[in-house]
């Protein structure tokens, strides 16, 4: 019992990492909380919706499918809800704008595809093995490995090439950046495509574990996933890895020994005592402000 | 007896040591300069000062009450005002607001008496009000008192930040880079002005500067920092001929 | 009152008074919440959950214990409050940031709450509440309200709670409790959702925790930057616009969502200080600069 639950804890935790893991790279250049971030989850899932049932393509090709289309997506709302608001108005503009961008991208997805939720078609076989006194089914072990695969990735990406040196200086200093040549705009954007790539893989993932895509999916995942981030320690990757890994376990737990009806409040009660005791998350450093 | 008294204050931050061990007396009614390289941790000095970081080691007394693990607020209710070096207005009031907003919090009448416009709320409101009035007018301020502060020129911000620093009546004025980005004109009736305040309203003044000319007209007592360390301490004749400043500040010899 | 309201519901179309009545109540809700986010600058998102604890302590004191109209009023507000402290306490901490996430998370764990609360009959929510909400109560209370308001921005506390928005550091370094002041605002701002939330209950006869949801909070929250951070005129206008227009464009309605969002960001890019928030009688007034340009030296 235990370890099934663990087990299914880690499943939905991997699908919150990826999700905060967009929070957080945002957070850690332009100290925003990205609120479109939960939304463009949601599109992803329902982007590999079309892609399988309309094109019959595989889950492979649904979830690169719905990564490149959700990238753009990304890019295109920091272009027009997010950049023009650089650096000119007070803290509260941009976060009132990103505010709008999700509740305008979900409500938009609610007028195109009807509130009602939708199913993915059995695209694969979904069945499951027992191993030991634990039941894996196969889409917990395609999400646990695909979320391995992009977290490595991202690591790599960060830590090895020309564009992830860009991002962890802007992170440093955005403005000492700019003034060393980087195109802080260009960096930007591909923090945004990247961070909106991995939520969407875990949109179309979590689409079909659950088997349920409707569109208001993206607020309340978003929101955990944000939890999940902050948890972490915001502006840190691995902490944003390991808060949502804790998170997905700690709900599930919550559920199964606790009750269901407060599984919704529990990822905030989580938020909200770390954000009291322990602001700066677990992987967070303590930041001092500027005077 | 000092009016500020440091002992052996440091402050780090992660490792890095921006103020070590740092002695120092502000004595009553003088004019305190504070000078070295950039990065040599003024400002953190201030910031420590004003209760903006508590320091990792060290007390700090000013008349008679240890300040080191004050709050912010509670230190500038107890008499020190400060400037800052990036210019920090309240940008959305109105210049007479600004000041006014600084005016005595010591004796402040409560939420419930401010909605119920009791006497003895009014009649604080007229005092702070005349007292304000009187601190633009001071510093040529009074024909903008109804413009928002955000509209001000350089200069008038600058003023205006002095103004709210003493509203609170002070008895120690903190003015962090007072004189950047003025002309030479401007500088010499900022240097006016010091003289006034110091010697109208009775008070210390601790002072942040890089322009040379400033300093050593102005202060009777300077202190040089390098690295968080203080490495000389004088009136402006010793400063001037101190080997070690002369070396890490004011340029080798030639 | 009496005579007022009975001469009001002679005059009136019983349609247009309800949209006054509700216009009404968002006013001061919305009011609330300009003090704590327009003039203090702590962003709630979570107004709702104030609302719905008001709303829900006055109806359930009206239907289980049969208290009068006006003590429910009061308790609603007055419990709403002091939720606003316990919430307002994170901000002793709390940059901006995650305070806005603490209030989603707040609202949520109250709808949650309600969802699961017995004696307030779940998620079906609570019924045959009385309707004591009249036109006239509405029309008092929002001139007290409106009246209080105004009172508290021109004080000390008041500008003080202006000079926290416009720069934290600089107010401490002026002797400001900041830390004080906005769990302070928040305790009004929560005050002022609990009554509204109240005043509501005891209208609509029935009450659900899918009244108070996250787009409930938000629709306040436009209210107050449409009209203008900060500014008392600015949150009467705004609410008084977002009550009016969906219900009588059916487009807007329809699309109700969708306008908000794209009017926050809108708002944000074109004028981040809303209708009114950065307009002053005085500078109205004021007689307008001969601009006289100086010819330049040849």
């Amino acid at each position: 019992m235990l370890w099934q639950q663990l087990l299914n804890g880690l499943t939905l935790g991997s699908t919150y990492a990826l999700i905060a893991l967009g929070y957080t790279m945002v957070y850690g250049i332009v100290q925003l909380i990205n609120f479109a971030h939960g939304e463009i989850y949601m599109v992803g899932a329902f982007v590999g919706l079309v892609l399988v049932t309309v094109w019959d393509v595989n889950l492979g090709v649904a979830m690169v499918g719905a990564m490149a289309v959700c990238m753009l997506l990304g890019v295109l709302v920091e272009r027009i809800a997010y950049r023009p608001l650089r650096g000119k108005s007070s803290r509260l503009s941009p976060l009132i704008s990103a505010l709008g961008a999700s509740i305008f991208l979900s409500t938009l997805m609610a007028l195109i595809a009807g509130v009602n939720t939708r199913r993915y078609p059995a695209i694969m076989d979904l069945s499951s093995f027992s191993w030991g006194p634990v039941q894996v089914s196969s889409m917990q072990v395609i999400i646990l490995l695909v979320s391995a695969l992009l977290m490595i990735g991202l690591q790599f990406m960060v830590r090895k090439t020309r564009i992830g040196k860009a991002m962890r200086a802007c992170s440093q200093d955005l403005d000492a950046a700019a003034l060393m040549g980087i195109n802080v705009n260009r960096v930007i954007s591909y923090t945004f495509a990247i961070g909106s790539a991995l939520a969407a893989a875990g949109g179309v993932m979590v689409g079909v574990y659950y088997n349920a895509v409707w569109p208001y999916m993206g607020t309340m995942a978003g929101l955990k996933a944000f939890a999940a981030a902050v948890l972490g320690g915001i502006g840190s990757i691995p902490g944003a890895m390991l808060g949502g890994l804790t998170l997905g376990v700690l709900e599930i737990m919550g559920v199964a020994y606790i009750s269901s009806s407060f599984k919704d409040a529990i990822a905030f009660g989580i938020l909200i005592l770390v954000l009291i005791l322990r602001p700066q998350g677990i992987l967070g450093e303590k930041i001092s402000k500027k005077v | 007896m000092p009016v500020l008294e440091l002992q052996g204050v440091s402050q780090e931050f992660g490792g890095l040591r921006a103020l070590d061990g740092i002695d120092m007396k502000v004595e009553h009614n003088t004019i305190f300069g504070i000078i070295g390289p950039n990065g040599a941790g003024k400002t953190t000095l201030f910031n420590v000062i004003t209760g903006i970081y508590t320091p990792t080691e060290g007390s700090l007394i000013f008349r008679d009450t240890p300040i080191a693990s004050l709050s912010s607020h509670k230190v500038a209710r107890l008499g020190i005002g400060r400037t800052f070096q990036n210019i920090r207005l309240f940008n959305r009031l109105s210049v007479l607001d600004n000041v006014k907003v600084a005016a005595n919090w010591n004796r402040s009448a409560g939420l419930l008496a401010s909605l119920l416009g009791m006497p003895a709320y009014v009649r604080e409101q007229k005092q702070c009000s005349t007292k304000a009035e009187e601190l633009i007018t001071m510093m040529g301020l009074y024909e903008k008192r109804r413009e928002y502060a955000q509209s001000l020129s350089y200069g008038e911000q600058r003023r205006l930040e002095i103004a709210r620093a003493l509203a609170s009546n002070p008895c120690l004025l903190l003015l962090d880079e007072p004189a950047a980005g003025m002309n030479s004109s401007e500088k010499l009736e900022l240097m006016d002005l010091i003289w006034k305040i110091r010697d109208d309203m009775q008070l210390t003044i601790l002072l942040v500067e890089h322009d040379m000319h400033l300093v050593m007209n102005i202060c009777e007592q300077i202190a040089v920092l390098d690295y968080g360390r203080k490495i000389a301490e004088g009136d402006p004749e010793q400063i001037k001929s101190d080997p070690r400043v002369i070396q890490s500040y004011l340029g080798v010899e030639q | 009152m009496k005579l007022l309201e009975q001469w009001i519901t002679g005059i009136i179309d019983p349609y247009y008074l309800r949209i006054i009545i509700l216009m009404g109540i968002n006013i001061i809700i919305a009011l609330g919440l300009n003090i704590t986010t327009g003039v203090t600058g702590q962003l709630s998102m979570g107004h709702a959950g104030f609302m719905s604890i008001g709303a829900y302590t006055s109806a359930i004191l009206t239907l289980k214990l049969g208290w009068p109209f006006w003590l429910t009023l009061l308790a609603g507000a007055a419990v709403a409050a002091l939720f606003g402290f316990v919430i307002g306490l994170p901000a002793l901490r709390l940059e901006g940031d995650y305070l806005a996430i603490v209030t989603i998370g707040f609202a949520e764990i109250v709808r949650v709450f309600f969802l699961n609360f017995e004696p307030g009959g779940k998620a079906v929510g609570l019924s045959g509440i009385p309707q004591e909400t009249s036109f006239s109560l509405v029309l008092i209370i929002t001139i007290l309200v409106v009246f209080f308001s105004q009172r508290l921005l021109s004080s000390r506390i008041g500008k003080a709670m202006y000079a926290i928005r416009e720069n934290e550091i600089a107010a401490e370094a002026c002797g400001i409790n900041t830390t004080h002041l906005k769990v302070l605002s928040f305790v009004l701002g929560a005050f002022l959702g609990g009554l509204g939330g109240a005043l509501y209950a005891h209208y609509m006869y029935y009450i659900s925790p899918q009244d108070f949801d996250f787009m409930r909070s938000i629709e306040v929250l436009n209210m107050v930057v449409l009209g203008g951070l900060g500014s008392i005129p600015g949150a009467i206008l705004g609410a008084a616009i977002l009550t009016i227009l969906p219900e009588m464009l059916r487009v807007v309605a329809e699309y109700r969502m969708l306008f908000y969002g794209a009017l926050l960001v809108i708002l944000m890019i074109f004028r981040p200080n809303g209708l009114l928030g950065d307009i002053r009688l005085y500078d109205l007034v004021k007689p307008k600069r001969e601009k006289e340009v100086k010819p330049c030296r040849s």
